[in-house]
């Protein structure tokens, strides 16, 4: 097939099967059929990109212009493509999952569910490819309504306050922050073009710099920056499929992946290099990182820990990111990959404590991982990831960022991420321990359960040997991670 | 008779005719069949004058063949042709739609008086974009305002006729303000053709009566369009009108109102005299913004959805005089595309509504709870259109935010930047209200065995709002006209 068609269909693929599943709701059987064949079809588009890619090709569709100047348009590069990859990749990991998932807890509207999942996917499919910062934030925009459906799914008071939440923070910054922040670009550089070495370059006086990357970085809600991070753990109200896949993968890493985006090709790191806009980024991230594991060491609940924990993540990228060397960039963007696989992992393995125990707090975790060994596995090895331990992924892509915070002589940097690993070892060893080698509680006897359904194990063992399997061969992410840095 | 040349004659004569017909004809099928034809009549000779407009400039109509100035003069340029079929078209949508929903709304042997109504209205309303009479503008607006307080008082709720009362006489007091200005133009510049006004009054600008004409002229058509605070009429007319007409009004009225308003600024006045010599610009943007603010708060704490999108509409209007108060053509060009923009939106919405209230016996928030399972379309609807008037991507609201925005940040004003977009922010809230009552709340008592509105109901809204999505997309027909419009009426008078 011609790389257009490929990109095309890669857009197409997940906004045709939305209707398709919609078409099969009287069957559940042929409704989850769908959805794992699209999710197969778009990992298949996505796969027969990445050779053209790696090898210097950049297969690029413009569709049709908004306003003069200002196209839909699409260009795969490699770190679109890195995103691309863990979104459709785990989409079906995913899918598998949640038929588990659904049906374990006879969750209701599920049609709606795997509907809005389809959308999301192309929302974050479009943003991986989006060649302009403008197709950027249209899909941005739509990937924040699309989920709005998943997050609310159990229409409950709760999942309504959690919503109003979700979509206030979400849309309110990247319409109040965002949106001016593009359209300012636009004006000063004439394009919103994704251009290596940036569009803004003698375009910008340093206060403007200051501004403009303040608006960018808060305006992208999805990246969760402290204080407008405050929607992710609203979002936990929801399905653990869709915190997930979406919580966990598409939608906060569609946040990190537009900012290294704006910093590397609209900013550009030599506009950034060494300015004071860079230096409050650091400080934000940094803070971030601590302030927000330090709320997850006294969660509680389990996904609320996770959440804080993600928004601690988050912020490694963005650190990462901020320190504009070469190796930090590249400790970045195999975090996006790193943290995907980890965290899909540790929300698996929720949402399977959840089902087959009906558990949600971490205190009532006591010897649970005598009656789902798989589970707690799988968790514990997201959680070696997490705090960065071989043989976990996390520990590349943290050897990476540290190597570039070295080298860039950002001490405070370091200190920042050994800091982080203490705690985020503080929060996560002892749910491991807990679980292992705790006696279970006397209450726990009440309930004899053993794992989650099969098809939750088969997802969740799958992501965990891929977190591990990431550690021996980080071939791909480093390579197209290394593309993206080339001029 | 050579029909082509006598277009913009045929225009207002159409639906013209077609109002008296109806009252002789009785007969509500026949009515609607003869108002019906009209409008459609009408939409294809404004596309017609539209792509005549665009192919070969302004079209001056001599009416009778008396050559302006003594005669009457028509004149279509690219803003009067772009407002022309913005009206006939939504008019044309919105008649369909009138038939079974006023079935429902009035007693039969009235229907017919709709119709009359409904074409004297849309032949006031053509008349007053396509005349280039300043005293002809007073005459066709007086004939869409009587018949329009005639629409409002048919609705059904007995308050209908007390927001009749009210807008009849606020509109009143603007029409009075408005020949008011215009007799002390005539004073001043011996004539009543616009064009020939605005040549005459070039020497004499800075004239006391000329400056006092336009204060008349301003705060006259600031109340037909309902610039805050003058809408006080607009939530109560909107709300008790029958659906049809409440649809009809918010898509259209106000929006002629600001067409008089550009043209007596861009036209006749020019804009150096409106901007310079009175502190208009500063006045348009502090009522403008007042407006965006105080109208859109007020509209979150509304019960009744028809009142809540009234004072949404506002809320919006104030943006499309936001555009206005920046005088410069980013500013110019969002205030015209959001004009059609604001109309296809809000006309959406309140045809929705009109099927709402039927299947649902109402349009309170407390009548509405648990729509979406018994109305998925029509709920649907309503989000699609209120996602536009929030300004999200991929809806025409959003395309008219971007260029406010844009013309802010031209004129450097970062602080106004904001105050638009935290506006938009507050109809994130009204909109969630709905959303929250119709999707998370359960369905009342006896609301199960409720279905979606009439296909002939449905088709019409169902248009508008894709519409509101499809000139979000592919704005090069609205956006390409409203920025050329704006071009022409910057060009015309410095």
């Amino acid at each position: 097939m011609e790389p257009q068609t490929l990109v095309a269909a890669a857009l197409l693929v997940p906004l045709a099967g939305a209707p398709l599943i919609a078409a099969c709701h009287r069957s559940p059987n042929t409704r989850e059929t769908v959805t794992v064949l699209t999710s197969l079809v778009l990992f298949g588009c996505v796969v027969a990109l990445l050779p053209l890619v790696l090898g210097g090709a950049r297969p690029a569709l413009s569709w049709f212009e908004i306003m003069p100047g200002l196209p839909i348009a699409f260009r795969v590069e490699p770190l679109g493509m890195l995103f691309a990859l863990i979104a459709s990749g785990l989409w079906i990991v995913n899918s598998l999952y949640s038929i588990g998932y659904m049906r374990g807890n006879g969750e209701s509207h599920q049609t709606r569910f795997y509907v809005c999942f389809a959308l999301a996917l192309a929302g974050a499919i479009g943003i991986a490819f989006a060649a302009n910062a403008f197709t950027l934030f249209v899909f941005y925009e739509v990937l924040t309504l699309v989920t709005y459906p998943l997050v609310t799914h159990h229409e409950t008071p709760e999942a309504r306050r959690g919503g109003r939440i979700y979509l206030g923070v979400l849309l309110g910054t990247s319409t109040v922050l965002l949106l001016p922040a593009l359209i300012f670009t636009w004006r000063a550089a004439g394009t919103t073009e994704f251009v290596a070495g940036g569009i803004l370059a003698g375009k910008l006086g340093p206060l403007a710099c200051i501004g403009l990357l303040a608006l960018y970085m808060f305006g992208i809600g999805k990246a969760a920056l402290m204080p407008v991070h405050r929607w992710l753990p609203a979002a936990m109200v929801a399905p653990t499929p869709v915190s997930a896949l979406l919580h966990a993968v598409a939608v906060v890493k569609a946040g990190v992946f537009s900012v290294v985006k704006v910093i590397v090709y609209i900013f550009g790191i030599d506009l950034l290099a060494g300015g004071a806009a860079a230096q409050g980024l650091l400080v934000v991230a940094g803070f971030t990182i601590l302030a927000a594991s330090v709320v997850a060491l006294k969660a509680d609940n389990l996904k609320r820990r996770l959440a804080y924990s993600t928004v601690s993540q988050l912020s490694y990228v963005v650190l990462a990111a901020a320190v504009l060397a070469p190796l930090s960039m590249i400790g970045a963007m195999l975090h996006i990959a790193a943290h995907a696989l980890g965290k899909i992992t540790l929300f698996f393995a929720a949402g399977a404590i959840y089902t087959a125990a009906h558990k949600t707090q971490v205190s009532q975790l006591d010897g649970i991982g005598r009656r789902m060994p798989w589970t707690m596995g799988a968790f514990a090895i997201g959680a070696l990831s997490m705090i960065g331990l071989p043989p976990a992924a996390g520990f590349v892509s943290k050897w990476y960022m540290l190597a570039g915070a070295m080298s860039a002589s950002q001490w405070t940097v370091v200190a920042v991420i050994l800091a982080s690993t203490l705690l985020n070892a503080g929060y996560f060893l002892p749910i491991v321990y807990r679980a292992f080698f705790r006696a279970p509680t006397a209450s726990a006897h009440d309930h004899v359960h053993g794992e989650a359904p099969l098809a939750m194990v088969i997802a969740l063992s799958v992501t965990a040997a891929a977190t591990v399997l990431l550690f021996f061969l980080p071939d791909v992410p480093m390579a197209l991670a290394r593309l993206t840095l080339e001029r | 008779m050579d029909v082509a040349a006598n277009l913009p004659a045929l225009q207002v004569v159409v639906p013209l005719v077609a109002a008296p017909l109806t009252v002789l004809l009785r007969g509500r099928r026949l009515a609607f069949a003869v108002v019906l034809l009209a409008a459609w009549t009408a939409f294809a000779i404004a596309i017609a004058l539209w792509l005549r407009v665009d192919a070969s400039g302004t079209i001056s109509y001599h009416i009778g063949s008396w050559a302006p100035p003594w005669g009457i003069e028509y004149r279509v340029d690219r803003l009067s042709s772009y407002v022309l079929v913005l009206v006939s078209g939504i008019a044309a949508v919105v008649l369909p739609y009138s038939w079974p929903s006023i079935a429902r709304e009035l007693p039969p042997e009235r229907h017919y008086l709709f119709y009359t109504m409904f074409a004297l209205c849309l032949a006031g309303l053509l008349g007053m974009v396509i005349t280039g009479d300043a005293f002809n503008i007073f005459v066709f607006l007086e004939i869409s305002s009587l018949s329009t307080y005639v629409l409002i008082a048919l609705g059904r709720d007995r308050r209908a006729l007390l927001a009749a009362y009210q807008y009849l006489i606020m509109g009143t007091i603007g029409a009075t303000f408005i020949v008011i200005g215009v007799g002390l133009l005539y004073l001043q510049t011996g004539t009543l053709n616009l064009v020939d006004m605005g040549q005459r009054l070039h020497g004499i600008a800075g004239h006391r009566p000329v400056l006092a004409a336009l204060a008349f002229l301003t705060v006259g058509l600031s109340l037909k369009l309902a610039l805050f605070p003058l809408h006080q009429w607009l939530p109560n007319a909107y709300a008790y009108a029958p659906s049809a007409v409440s649809s009809f009004l918010a898509a259209t009225a106000t929006k002629v109102a600001v067409y008089a308003l550009l043209r007596f600024y861009y036209s006749v006045f020019g804009a150096n005299t409106v901007f310079q010599r009175l502190p208009m610009e500063e006045l348009m943007l502090v009522l403008a913004l007042a407006g965006m603010f105080v109208a859109s708060t007020v509209a979150c704490f509304q019960a009744d959805l028809k009142r809540l999108f009234a004072y949404s509409s506002v809320a919006q209007i104030g943006y499309i005089v936001l555009g206005l108060s920046f005088d410069s053509l980013a500013g110019l060009t969002a205030t015209i595309v959001h004009l059609a923009n604001h109309a296809l939106t809000k006309g959406g919405i309140f045809l929705l509504l009109g099927g709402v209230a039927v299947s649902m016996g109402g349009v309170s928030l407390a009548r509405v709870q648990g729509m979406a399972r018994v109305m998925p379309l029509t709920s649907f609807g309503i989000v699609i259109c209120g996602l536009s008037l929030i300004g999200v991507p991929g809806t025409v609201g959003f395309i008219s935010k971007w260029y406010l925005i844009v013309a802010a940040i031209e004129k450097g004003q970062w602080w106004l930047v904001f105050l638009i977009v935290i506006s938009s922010m507050i109809s994130v809230v009204y909109v969630g209200r709905f959303v929250e009552a119709a999707y998370f709340q359960a369905p009342r008592e006896g609301v199960r065995g409720r279905r979606e509105a009439p296909l002939a109901m449905l088709l019409p809204s169902g248009l508008l709002v894709f519409a509101t999505v499809c000139f979000g997309l592919a704005t090069s027909t609205t956006l390409g006209a409203a920025s050329l419009a704006a071009a022409e009426l910057l060009g015309g008078m410095r």
